[in-house]
């Protein structure tokens, strides 16, 4: 037990003392990456069947083919989503890397680190510290797929998830918090691919762990 | 060079144009067999033209996503609780007009004459009589408000009324073990269901919509009910009821839609 905690702590006699994101993180995030991204593109196609509000995505940005084509994705996609984003937690939460990496997190250092990013003035100088506005971004975005997950539950088994359906307002609200969450996401992604580009450094880390 | 791949046309809907010509040539021909006929004919055609222009390796994606659809089938079939109710609303809440639905449109409707009309019985049935409506009608009735979802999306509330589904499969002497109930209907749709959601108590062999006898653009003589599974999965214009081992796929099931489609 030992040991494989070592492998998953930088900071263990294991890990190179240099190394950012271990092995597992990145391979957890290129994979939850891959699953967003399927997730996202089939969603948009299986909304565009019923459009819920005034408009319909692009069917060139969508997944499937078809309404059945882009349910059979998202139904496969669905199962990639949950299970490794529940391998990254239990990784995460049994190494002791999501509260070193994520807390502590106040208002007031949200607020520096904003005004610091948007005077051009933020600090990258030790890329294996999250700024405070990043861990914020991370953090929400964990909880955010798991709100689309436990919404996508209730579209999908709305009868057998009676608990979880009336916690979310019933079938017809979890619609719309589902779509809300993937908007989100969404401009999640939007902002984190411009940040990764505006900051290669980051991107490499991210690819080659260092 | 080695001659390219014809490019995949990004954006083309296969099934969706051929759910399209299906519905132009329906209305045009009358005859429901001959119309059965020319839209397999389509289907077939349809089908050596999407291999035509899709990239050759879709076709292991497509089994890939097939057998992870099978495989939901499975994990829906145990996370399917027999004693689990829809929920039910109260009638001031029912979806006015409530949208009409099918593979074709409106002006398609089979017109189905009550006087001709027999309900067929066939495979593990103890007695295979054909029913009519009247015989229906005499058994206990039940009446529910429920919420109907499309696998598009959509939703709305109906209230229908007829025979508790178990009841009538245990009158004909149905062998309730066996696995599927399967479905072939007057507009030429068919599906199958799964046994466990078959005897739920909440699946209606509906007879009414909102009191009155079920007008025919809701699938007159009768439409299986069930408030735990997808609009589709809900077959309108019964004329023959079979129980099976054997798996038989359904009219939408067979194109991609996942075969327990269960809520």
């Amino acid at each position: 037990m030992a040991t494989s905690l070592h492998a998953c702590s930088q900071t263990g006699a294991t890990a190179d003392a240099r190394t950012i994101h271990p092995a597992w993180l990145r391979l957890t995030h290129w994979l939850n990456a891959l699953a967003v991204l399927v997730m996202i593109a089939s969603g948009w196609r299986i909304y565009n069947a019923s459009p819920l509000f005034g408009f319909a995505f692009p069917s060139g940005f969508t997944l499937g083919g078809w309404l059945g084509g882009a349910l059979q994705w998202h139904f496969a996609g669905m199962w990639l989503l949950v299970g490794n984003g529940l391998l990254y937690l239990a990784v995460n939460l049994a190494c002791g890397r999501l509260p070193r990496r994520f807390l502590p997190l106040s208002p007031r250092s949200i607020a520096a680190d904003a005004g610091a990013a948007l005077r051009g003035r933020l600090s990258h100088a030790d890329p294996g510290q999250y700024n405070a506005v990043q861990r914020l971004a991370y953090l929400f975005v964990m909880l955010d797929i798991a709100v689309l997950v436990l919404s996508g539950l209730v579209l999908w088994k709305s009868v057998q998830f009676e608990t979880l359906r009336v916690l979310l307002g019933g079938y017809e609200t979890a619609r719309r918090v589902h779509f809300l969450a993937m908007a989100l996401l969404a401009a999640f992604v939007a902002v984190h691919v411009l940040m990764a580009a505006l900051v290669p450094r980051t991107l490499l880390a991210m690819i080659k762990g260092k | 060079m080695p001659p390219r791949k014809p490019p995949a046309l990004p954006g083309l809907d296969g099934p969706g144009i051929m759910r399209e010509a299906r519905k132009l040539l329906g209305a045009r021909i009358e005859q429901p067999s001959r119309r059965a006929f020319l839209q397999r004919t389509l289907s077939l055609g349809g089908l050596a033209l999407l291999s035509g222009c899709n990239l050759s390796d879709d076709d292991s994606v497509e089994r890939a996503l097939a057998a992870v659809s099978r495989f939901n089938d499975r994990v829906q079939g145990w996370l399917f609780d027999p004693g689990q109710l829809a929920p039910t609303y109260p009638e001031s809440m029912i979806t006015r007009p409530f949208p009409f639905n099918a593979y074709y449109g409106i002006e398609d409707v089979p017109r189905v004459d009550e006087a001709d009309f027999r309900l067929e019985l066939a495979g593990l049935v103890g007695d295979k009589r054909p029913w009519r409506l009247a015989q229906l009608r005499a058994m206990p009735q039940v009446d529910q408000v429920t919420r109907h979802i499309c696998v598009e999306g959509w939703s709305a509330i109906g209230k229908w009324g007829g025979v508790r589904f178990a009841d009538f499969l245990r009158q004909v002497g149905a062998d309730v073990q066996a696995r599927y109930v399967g479905f072939k209907c007057a507009d030429d749709y068919y599906t199958s269901i799964d046994m466990a959601t078959a005897l739920h108590p909440q699946t209606l062999l509906a007879l009414t919509y909102d009191g009155q006898p079920l007008p025919p653009e809701y699938g007159f003589p009768m439409k299986l009910r069930m408030p735990t599974k997808l609009g589709y999965k809900n077959p309108k214009h019964i004329q023959a009821i079979y129980v099976t081992n054997t798996f038989l796929g359904g009219y939408w099931e067979d194109q991609g839609y996942n075969w327990f489609g269960g809520s």
